[in-house]
């Protein structure tokens, strides 16, 4: 499944990143805390985290995640945004929890 | 064929280009088509030092040096120093602030990190010292 099939069928709001939105969805990754994101994430994860500030463009940056979404509705930093269009890395955000998010994929994209 | 060598300067506490120095250098081996497994494992390892020299220390450097057969990294900063490395090697323990907590840094993960996925890991330090560390991975 691609990340903008995944957007449509969640109905995920674009917040930055259109360009990834090519990128395909190998499995799903949560946690807020980098470090174990970094050494956890695989390639192609989606992550989904609260943490909004701009260094989390970084890591799924270096850990190749597929896209990021940000669950609840929380707000968004400015420069986040901005980063994540710099690289290209699709920044999504929905009103439902992560766990709620998690089922929906599985449900959605059979990974 | 001669090695390649890479090197970033890193502020301490700039929060604003955390990431960058790594995200280069992953550029930089994807470039010369080191394969995408050991590039994690450099990334990984750049990533944290990096994080480490913003969160931590007074300011440094990363090196990278790309041989033939060996990346090794560099990373070195201006102090203040490790109290306890045995401490600050155990998964868990940090010495990170409460609002870099909240950030999601300070997990304690860090030096753990660079060590799993380095095939050689060197750390010197002391109170009042650089803190010295050298990650080799072969390719």
């Amino acid at each position: 499944m691609l990340v903008k099939e995944l957007i449509e069928a969640l109905n995920l709001e674009l917040i930055a990143g259109e360009e990834g939105t090519e990128n395909k969805i190998t499995g799903v990754y949560i946690s807020d805390l980098l470090s174990w994101v970094m050494a956890k994430l695989q390639a192609g994860n989606v992550w989904i985290t609260i943490q909004t500030h701009v260094n989390v463009v970084a890591v799924a940056l270096l850990g190749e995640a597929s896209c990021m979404i940000i669950p609840e509705g929380a707000d968004i930093d400015e420069n986040t945004i901005a980063k994540a269009n710099e690289e290209k890395i699709p920044l999504l955000r929905s009103q439902l929890t992560a766990y709620e998010l998690a089922l929906k994929i599985k449900e959605v994209s059979k990974i | 064929m001669s090695n390649i060598q890479l090197c970033y300067n890193i502020e301490r506490q700039d929060f604003s280009k955390a990431g960058e120095a790594s995200s280069n250098i992953k550029k930089a081996l994807r470039q010369l088509g080191i394969n995408s497994g050991t590039i994690r494992r450099v990334a990984v390892a750049t990533y944290e030092a990096e994080m480490n020299i913003i969160i931590h220390s007074e300011g440094g450097i990363i090196g990278v040096t790309v041989d033939v057969d060996k990346i090794r990294i560099d990373a070195k900063d201006t102090g203040p120093g490790i109290e306890d490395i045995d401490m600050a090697m155990k998964e868990g323990y940090s010495t990170a602030t409460p609002e870099i907590r909240e950030l999601g840094f300070g997990a304690g993960m860090g030096l753990p990190n660079m060590k799993r996925y380095a095939d050689e890991f060197k750390i010197e330090s002391s109170v009042g010292n650089p803190t010295i560390i050298t990650i080799v991975i072969y390719l």
